[in-house]
């Protein structure tokens, strides 16, 4: 397997040929946050929560989603990207109707960590206070359209790893959300499985448990990879 | 061109394009042909020994006087305006020579004739549309009698691909999609990857508002079109290939289809393509209303049957696209520029236009001007020569106020900068974008906060929503610009206004959401005192 | 986290729409045929897709439970696909339809006045359809008729409104086109 060296943040780090800016990142002990990307799921590119610079380069990267190539230098913190960063979390709690305090994934939301990672205590921009439904005809899980960040890792997980395809986005641009089947009831559409990926991969708490109320989820984030090595490379994480 | 020179046996070239379609074309031709039966039949066989040919044929530039008919004779061509179905028998009698009164006396026709010499027309030099306007667009015989594809068959007798891509290298041609990216590089780069199936794809989605250069070219002489992208495929090496085109062009999609269906007959698509080895299946697949799918990672996912969501780049499609495969994607212009190249060569070609934007460029002018139309120039002509010269400013006469260019992705620029060449360069150094081609001309009654808002709440609706600037951040400038036109924003709208533009700038995933702003931003920039001058009283 | 903001009213809470009608799905022999004169391709959805509408006006949940099956793609890729695009309708049609061009040449020739004229005298907003079904106003982003700016669709058949600037005028031509009047107008 051949290897490329480059710098991040200052540091000199070696990955395999093929690896992402992310897997870079992180083999330098440094982290940038992420939202969509999922480790096991195709990347998308969607939050853009992990954009970095790139020296000699006027267009911010996407970590998640760019493969690392030899001699590139990055920065994953700067003042921009700060800036930008807050931005971004702002106008994922604008959009949507986050409740932190009665969710169920109170203390667990990987948004609730990004807004504390990122210094956002409040939002510039005014909330929009959709009017999004709740579908809780699924016997074990529900869906809270409120708290959905359309970070699409349910429709992937669905689709790339268990090959039900429940999932899938509707409609465009604000209007998008989350649909099972022909725009159905979750718990109509028979190609779902009830395997629970979907709740297991979801970020905050818009998909989770029926037992479980506020601050009770407990999400399993790390299954999807491990499921995809097990399935790939033959390799088990007991 | 419109003007042709003298011919011996006169004839009518009436325009039947989208534009003048819905002028009243439709009516007028039938009651043209009528009148010129009607004619050969009581002239009798002595009089009128040859029938009148009314021919319908693609774009005659100035749209906003249509349905425009152009008269050829002995004394060169005649352009007319506006004219209705009651009009036909008396301009028909003009064309025989047996009307009774002089034609600057025919009350049927005073005042509709159009001056062919006026700038307007002068300073076009037709490249693109060389043919449009003149050939039949349903009639791939006439199309062939105009040199249509005789290109195709030198190139695929006597040059390699290589020696095609070297002269499209040559041409300087970039690509007239809106980015600019040149397109021998881009050939070159699908031609050199490894071994294996290829793709060739024009994007004939033309979604900015306010552009209709490449619908005149489908529309007007899709023969062209059709060569242009045969040699791209055979440059490459693709044997298969997509024309996507907006469900909105309904006229186009026929003809194209007309077109490519003709040329499978005449053994100039298919496979053994002139009695070459040379095999290219070409379809036509069709949007279904998504300005997004003009993206062209969107429109590979929409030919493919998806959602028409954009990607991350790279890989390129010139590496991975179609079904993986590398896929090269032109516009129609683009694409439409190659026949010409081929024929001067690359090099006749780049030296039309300017340093860094060779040849010429198809703009569509509309809004607050005069002669509404298709203007075809070298690059690098002055903004004030295509819309004061060309244009003919303001129709009432007051002062032009700005020109918006590049559509919902572009921005305004204001008049006292209209000394700016037209190239992608200056454009992008004034915070504009030469885009598509798209030109709308602002009267002094236009506020600009009200154009920035109109535009961002089209990339609003246009939006795909995958990411999340885009998909929210836009819907935040629209409130933010709402508070603009309403007269009641603050000093700190101003600054979340700035801020929030620089970030969806900067962090969009697609060109969609990476150029929302830039209406806002070269508005600001111009014209910032309106946005002051909009600021409520508590501030 | 001072994020916080109020949960919409219950009432307010948007209904879902219910599952296709338990009707004959793969029952329709046209669509059946379409379908397999296109090639089963799954790539080929969205052409599929535009021929049912031609067929139905409109593409009902059955129908594309039939194109779902036919073309073995899951049902929330094809209602993904079908709810992306802006013109493909998900309910039946309004009887007569109006819509209006706010592309940029209309806007700036006052394709806004037109719009707002229109809004007043149907009673309703844009990309909105009537409880009645009768009429529904749209609103189109350039067609390219840009040389007769502002302009407007009445039924398919396109039309030039250059009086935008005489609202009296602007009314009297609204009603010979067959345009009801709104409340508001009279
Ligand atoms: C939002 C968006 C819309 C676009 N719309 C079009 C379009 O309608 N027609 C077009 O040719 N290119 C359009 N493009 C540019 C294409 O992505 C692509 O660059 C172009 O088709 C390449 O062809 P060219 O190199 O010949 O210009 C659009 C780009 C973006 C980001
Ligand atoms: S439901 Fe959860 S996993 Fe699915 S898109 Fe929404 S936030 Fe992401
Ligand atoms: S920038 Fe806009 S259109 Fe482009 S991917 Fe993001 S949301 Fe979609
Ligand atoms: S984690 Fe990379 S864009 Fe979301």
């Amino acid at each position: 397997m051949s290897v490329i060296t480059l710098q991040v943040d200052g540091r000199d780090v070696a990955v395999p040929a093929g690896s992402t800016l992310l897997q870079a990142i992180r083999a330098a002990g440094l982290s940038v946050p992420t939202l969509c990307d999922l480790e096991g799921l195709e990347p998308v590119g969607a939050c853009r929560l992990c954009l970095v610079e790139l020296e000699g380069s006027q267009r911010l990267l996407p970590a998640c989603a760019s493969e690392a190539s030899e001699g590139q230098v990055i920065r994953t913190d700067t003042a921009q990207l700060q800036g930008y960063r807050r931005m971004a979390v702002e106008l994922f709690f604008a959009e949507g109707n986050h409740v932190c305090a009665f969710c169920v994934a109170n203390g667990t939301c990987e948004l609730q960590d990004v807004a504390v990672a990122v210094g956002m205590d409040h939002s510039r921009f005014p909330y929009q206070y959709p009017q999004r439904a709740v579908d809780a005809s699924h016997p074990r899980f529900s869906l809270d359209h409120n708290r959905c960040i359309l970070c699409t890792r349910c429709v992937r997980v669905c689709d790339q790893i268990e090959g039900a395809h429940v999932w899938d986005v509707a409609e465009r641009g604000s209007d998008c959300r989350i649909v099972a089947g022909l725009d159905q009831h979750w718990g109509e559409v028979d190609a779902c499985t009830s395997c629970g990926k979907c709740v297991d991969v979801c970020p905050t708490g818009a998909l989770y448990a029926k037992e479980d109320t506020t601050a009770e989820k407990h999400p399993h984030p790390e299954r999807a990879g491990q499921l995809r090595r097990a399935r790939e490379q033959r390799q088990w994480t007991p | 061109m419109v003007a042709l020179p003298p011919c011996e046996r006169p004839r009518l070239r009436c325009c039947a394009a989208s534009g003048c379609r819905s002028a009243g074309a439709g009516p007028l031709l039938a009651a043209l042909r009528a009148a010129a039966a009607a004619g050969d039949i009581s002239a009798g066989a002595s009089a009128a020994p040859e029938p009148l040919e009314v021919r319908s044929v693609g774009c005659l530039r100035l749209c906003g006087e249509g349905p425009l008919l152009a008269w050829d004779g002995p004394e060169g061509t005649r352009l007319f305006g506006g004219l209705t179905p009651a009009a036909a028998a008396a301009l028909v009698a003009q064309v025989r020579g047996v009307a009774p009164i002089p034609l600057a006396a025919d009350p049927a026709l005073a005042g509709h004739q159009l001056d062919l010499e006026q700038p307007f027309f002068r300073l076009q030099r037709p490249l693109v549309l060389e043919g449009c306007g003149i050939v039949d667009p349903e009639c791939i015989e006439d199309a062939l009698a105009h040199g249509s594809y005789a290109q195709l068959r030198r190139v695929l007798h006597e040059l390699s691909p290589e020696q095609v891509r070297e002269q499209v290298r040559r041409s300087g041609l970039r690509g007239r999609g809106g980015g600019g990216y040149p397109t021998g590089l881009k050939w070159d780069t699908v031609a050199l990857q490894p071994p294996g199936r290829r793709y060739v794809v024009c994007n004939a989605d033309e979604g900015d508002p306010g552009a209709f250069m490449d619908r005149s070219v489908l529309e007007g002489d899709p023969h062209r079109l059709l060569e242009g992208m045969a040699i791209a495929a055979y440059a490459v090496g693709a044997d298969h290939g997509y024309l996507y085109v907006r469900a909105e062009y309904p006229l186009a999609i026929e003809r194209l289809r007309l077109a490519l269906q003709q040329a499978r007959q005449q053994g100039l698509l298919g496979s053994s393509i002139a009695g070459t080895a040379f095999a290219l299946e070409l379809e036509v697949r069709v949007g279904a209303g998504a300005y997004v799918c003009g993206e062209e990672t969107a429109l590979l996912h929409s030919i493919q049957g998806q959602r028409g969501i954009p990607r991350t780049r790279p890989p390129y499609p010139a590496q991975a696209g179609l079904w993986g495969a590398p896929t090269l994607i032109n516009n129609v212009e683009t694409l439409a520029a190659v026949p010409v190249i081929l024929r001067q060569g690359g090099d006749w070609y780049a030296a039309i236009g300017s340093e860094g934007s060779r040849g010429t460029k198809v703009f569509s002018l509309s809004g607050a001007i005069r002669h509404t139309g298709l203007v075809e120039v070298p690059m690098g002509t002055s903004l004030r020569t295509v819309v004061e010269t060309m244009g003919g400013g303001d129709p009432d006469g007051g002062a032009v106020k700005a020109v918006q260019t590049g559509g919902p992705s572009g921005g305004c620029i204001p008049a006292a900068l209209f000394d700016t060449p037209v190239d992608f360069e200056s454009l992008l150094a004034l915070g504009s974008m030469m885009g598509s081609g798209g030109m709308v001309v602002m009267g002094q009654g236009t506020a600009m906060p009200e154009v920035a808002r109109h535009f961002m709440a089209f990339s609003v609706n246009e939006s795909c929503g995958k990411c999340v600037p885009c998909r929210a951040g836009t819907v935040q400038l629209l409130a933010l610009l709402d508070r603009f036109v309403a007269q009641r924003a603050t000093a700190a709208d101003l600054e979340a206004l700035e801020a929030l533009c620089t970030m969806v700038k900067a962090t969009s995933l697609c060109g969609l959401g990476q150029a929302a702003p830039n209406p806002v931003l070269s508005t600001l920039r111009h014209f910032r005192q309106e946005y002051i001058a909009a600021l409520g009283p508590g501030s | 986290m001072s994020a916080a903001t109020p949960v919409p009213a219950p009432g307010a809470v948007p209904q879902l729409h219910p599952q296709p009608g338990p009707g004959p799905c793969d029952g329709d022999e046209r669509i059946a045929r379409l379908i397999r004169r296109q090639g089963c391709q799954g790539d080929g959805l969205i052409e599929v897709l535009h021929q049912v509408q031609e067929i139905h006006g409109y593409l009902p949940k059955p129908a594309l439970l039939q194109v779902a099956r036919a073309l073995r793609l899951p049902l929330s890729r094809v209602y993904g696909v079908a709810s992306f695009y802006h013109l493909f309708r998900l309910q039946a049609p309004a009887t007569h339809r109006c819509a209006v061009c706010l592309g940029t040449a209309c806007f700036v020739r006052g394709g806004g006045r037109l719009a707002a004229g229109l809004q007043r005298r149907l009673g309703l907003a844009l990309n909105q359809t009537r409880d009645d079904g009768a009429w529904a106003l749209e609103q189109l982003s350039c067609i390219g008729a840009c040389g007769q700016a502002p302009v407007l669709v009445l039924d398919g058949v396109l039309f030039s409104a250059p009086l935008v600037d005489q609202p009296k005028a602007l009314d009297r031509w609204l009603t010979s086109l067959g345009l009801p009047a709104g409340v508001e107008t009279r």
